[in-house]
């Protein structure tokens, strides 16, 4: 039994780093009123150019390359939406088409369809006081980004909560033009949350191609761009409630791996196509569950217009 | 072109009214000063030097303050923190929300104001609201602050209070700039009153050597329709103490919620009589919305019954409540009321679009529908004077005509009209307020739910007050008072008369 549990929480922990990253990076640009949907495609492009990059270059460099792809996306994303104000969730959903494309056309015409070549995944660190305790042990052995995915929720929330950017990143989410008449720059503010989401959203791609697995693959990241914005909800758009979300969302993941090694008499019960949905069909049952709205921030999806006449 | 050389010259230390009608460019001007917008040409000198603001943030630098009509504030952030906004207080590198709930505090005491730095924006009153707006302006060191609006929201109780207010910033040295249309109240309070038309100053007087008839002619133009803005008739023509029509509305114990989930209604019983108008007073926020959707339809019941029409309150639909007679003038004319792309007369059409004149049979009858709307809209003279134009290429006034014109057109038995003069021009509200007085002669009941106290006042024939979702007052005509309905507005309960 504790030994089903500590494999469960070691997949856990594992699978996490990814859905956390974009789903802060996510949070970060709703927050301040700009809408993400982008941020599959996003972790996407980032996830392709870490793999890519690694093949000629030490692989946390690489993932540093992911990161800056990310953001790459949601430059265009801000153009779209803070320079041209154009509707934030066509924007987004075309950048998502893009990536999907684009991703699938740069990798069958470079490498062919079974992904790229592998590289030298994110080295493991083993955590000698950790290892042999049980239960705290799952903590030990993961590449640094489970490390840094247990971190972050708590920076950003310091971020958002006790400093004087974090208060106007919120502002700016709810009241754009109360921002602007103290003479701060509203689109300053809501690009610099946007890039950010974009390196956020990099990283938790660039995570998927160079620790989970070790190459980019046709259908990465499967739907966990969606995952993580729906661990932003479900976290009422706050660090440490998507950070939760986030962690729930990435034990189901591993649930479904956990039962089907497991527990093979299941496969027997249930088809294995209803396993492998269990992750999604467990982020669409919270979301109804969740039902009411409200906790978005108020101007969210609003393009910031100073009434100029 | 909103302001086409416009001059003024404001003296240190003095309280400058700038009154306008609805377009006349006197926020438009506001917000040049402040560095909102930029002027094409001209030139601004403070001081005798001449500045240029790119943003706000120069005008802030340069001691300005303004505190917008509709309030610049993050409702979901606390007095403190909207304060500071831009300028926080840090220990460390981290918000130091303790000193800037201290130094607010002080600011507020300083000028005498009582604001809970802790509570959040959205739980204040309005007045309140307004309150955080100007300590905001004067935590940043405004030596001139300009309002813009100020008292369109208030009761006359906050509207005192802030009279005093603004003398109080002035007896300290500040120079207080008021933009209003509420010339009664600029007259009570300004030293030097600037009348703005049509994009520029036309003239400048010292409050004491002129009057509200003077001022008014100065902002109209003309003569004749300077009478139409001194204020509220003392009693309004027809009006009358009991009307003793058919009952087309009685409401028991009505519940309903609000769109943020939170009650709206908490109880609200109200009759109303063919031939009267029923007018519904409240500070902006207090259920008078959700009052109105209730009896149009838009909205559902929790609780409490009645009868509208003949049949059941509960379980009214829009098509139900059109069918049995009821005429609505919402109160966002755009969102509700017409499609601004199409025509006028596709607008006049719409709701009866599949009855004569508009429609014979299964198909649109265009003559009849352009000869009706041609009636309409020189009945209702609406300009310009033309079916087939865009509904958006019409000023807000014709628009609000054209709504006008089409639900009274339908001979509606209770008339729900919710702020129906708002942003129109003075011109436009008479022609407004004579409709509606026309639709209550032809038997209608008509039930008017305005934030405008004057109209209000002008039109009621009784008037009841809504305070958090709750009937806090209900007057007869005989009995209006300003005073009193100010005080039931801010929720003291008055004797159901």
């Amino acid at each position: 039994m504790l030994e089903v549990l500590h494999s469960l929480l070691f997949s856990t922990l594992d699978a996490a780093p990814a859905l956390v990253f974009a789903a802060l990076g996510a949070m970060l640009s709703e927050r301040a009123g700009v809408v993400s949907v982008g941020v599959e495609g996003m972790m996407r492009t980032g996830a392709f150019c870490a793999a890519v990059a690694a093949l000629v270059m030490p692989t946390p460099l690489a993932v540093l390359v992911g990161m800056a792809a990310g953001a790459g996306i949601a430059a265009v994303h801000g153009f779209l939406s803070i320079r041209w104000r154009s509707d934030q969730v066509v924007s987004g959903m075309a950048l998502n088409l893009v990536a999907m494309a684009g991703g699938t056309f740069l990798l069958e015409s470079l490498y062919g369809p079974n992904g790229t070549p592998g590289i030298t995944q994110l080295s493991r660190w083993n955590l000698p006081g950790l290892s042999h305790v049980p239960l705290l042990g799952a903590l030990s052995g993961h590449s640094a980004p489970t490390y840094l995915a247990l971190t972050l929720p708590f920076v950003f929330h310091l971020l958002l909560s006790r400093t004087p950017l974090g208060l106007r990143l919120r502002a700016v989410g709810d009241k754009p033009h109360a921002v602007a008449t103290l003479g701060l720059s509203v689109p300053a503010l809501r690009w610099g949350a946007v890039l950010g989401g974009g390196l956020m959203a990099g990283l938790g791609g660039a995570v998927l191609s160079t620790a989970v697995l070790d190459r980019f693959e046709q259908h990465t990241p499967a739907g966990l761009g969606f995952m993580a914005l729906a661990a932003m909800v479900f976290g009422r758009w706050t660090p440490l409630g998507a950070f939760a979300a986030a962690l729930f969302f990435a034990f189901g993941n591993a649930l479904r791996i956990g039962l089907a090694s497991s527990a093979p008499w299941l496969l027997e019960l249930v088809p294995q196509g209803f396993l492998l949905a269990l992750p999604y069909l467990l982020t669409l049952l919270v979301l109804a569950l969740q039902g009411q709205r409200g906790h978005a921030p108020a101007a969210l999806g609003t393009p910031y217009e100073q009434e100029s006449r | 072109m909103s302001l086409e050389d416009a001059s003024l010259d404001i003296a240190p230390g003095e309280l400058l009214a700038v009154v306008g009608e609805n377009g006349a460019g006197k926020s438009s001007l506001m917000n040049v000063l402040y560095g909102l917008y930029h002027p094409d040409a001209g030139t601004f000198l403070m001081d005798g030097k001449p500045v240029r603001f790119k943003s706000p943030r120069d005008a802030i630098a340069r001691g300005i303050g303004m505190v917008h009509q509709h309030f610049m504030l993050v409702p979901t952030l606390t007095v403190a923190e909207n304060v500071v906004l831009g300028r926080e207080p840090t220990k460390r590198g981290l918000l130091d929300l303790d000193r800037a709930c201290d130094e607010v505090a002080a600011t507020a005491k300083r000028f005498g104001f009582q604001l809970d730095p802790r509570a959040r924006v959205d739980t204040l009153t309005v007045g309140s609201q307004q309150k955080v707006e100007i300590v905001k302006a004067l935590h940043r060191g405004a030596q001139v602050l300009i309002l813009d609006e100020p008292t369109a929201v208030l009761t006359p109780q906050e509207s005192d209070e802030l009279s005093q207010v603004m003398r109080g910033l002035v007896a300290q040295g500040r120079t207080v700039v008021l933009i209003s249309h509420k010339l009664k109240e600029v007259l009570g309070v300004a030293d030097r009153v600037a009348v703005m038309r049509r994009g520029r100053t036309v003239a400048v007087v010292r409050a004491s050597e002129t009057t509200v008839s003077a001022l008014a002619s100065l902002m109209v133009g003309e003569g004749s329709r300077g009478a139409a803005m001194t204020g509220v008739p003392a009693v309004a023509a027809g009006t009358q103490d009991a009307a003793t029509g058919p009952v087309v509305l009685e409401a028991k114990d009505l519940r309903a919620t609000g769109d943020n989930g939170r009650p709206a209604l908490q109880g609200v019983s109200l009759t109303v009589r063919a031939g009267e108008i029923v007018g519904i007073a409240g500070v902006d926020g207090n259920g008078q919305r959700e009052l109105a959707e209730v009896l149009t339809g838009l909205r559902k019941l929790d609780g409490g019954e009645g009868t509208l029409l003949g049949g059941p309150l509960a379980g009214l639909t829009p098509a139900l409540a059109k069918a049995r007679g009821v005429g609505h003038v919402p109160e966002d004319r755009l969102a509700r009321a017409v499609v601004k792309a199409m025509t006028v007369e596709e607008n006049v059409a719409l709701g009866r679009h599949r009855q004569p004149p508009f429609a014979r049979g299964p198909w649109v009858d265009f003559k009849g529908r352009r000869e009706r709307t041609n009636q309409l809209l020189s009945g209702y003279d609406v300009r310009p004077n033309d079916p087939v134009v865009a509904l958006q290429a019409l000023s807000g006034g014709n628009q609000q005509k054209v709504v006008v014109a089409r639900e009274l057109d339908a001979d509606p038995k209770l008339l729900v009209v919710v702020q129906p003069t708002r942003g129109l021009d003075i011109g436009a509200v008479a022609q407004v307020h004579e409709r509606l007085r026309d639709a209550k002669a032809r038997g209608a009941g008509v039930v008017m739910v305005s934030l405008d106290l004057e109209e209000v006042l002008a039109l009621s024939d009784r008037v009841y007050v809504l305070y958090e979702g709750r009937v806090t007052g209900h007057f007869p005509r005989k009995d209006l008072d300003e005073r009193a309905l100010g005080r039931c507005m801010l929720g003291a309960e008055a004797g159901h008369g």
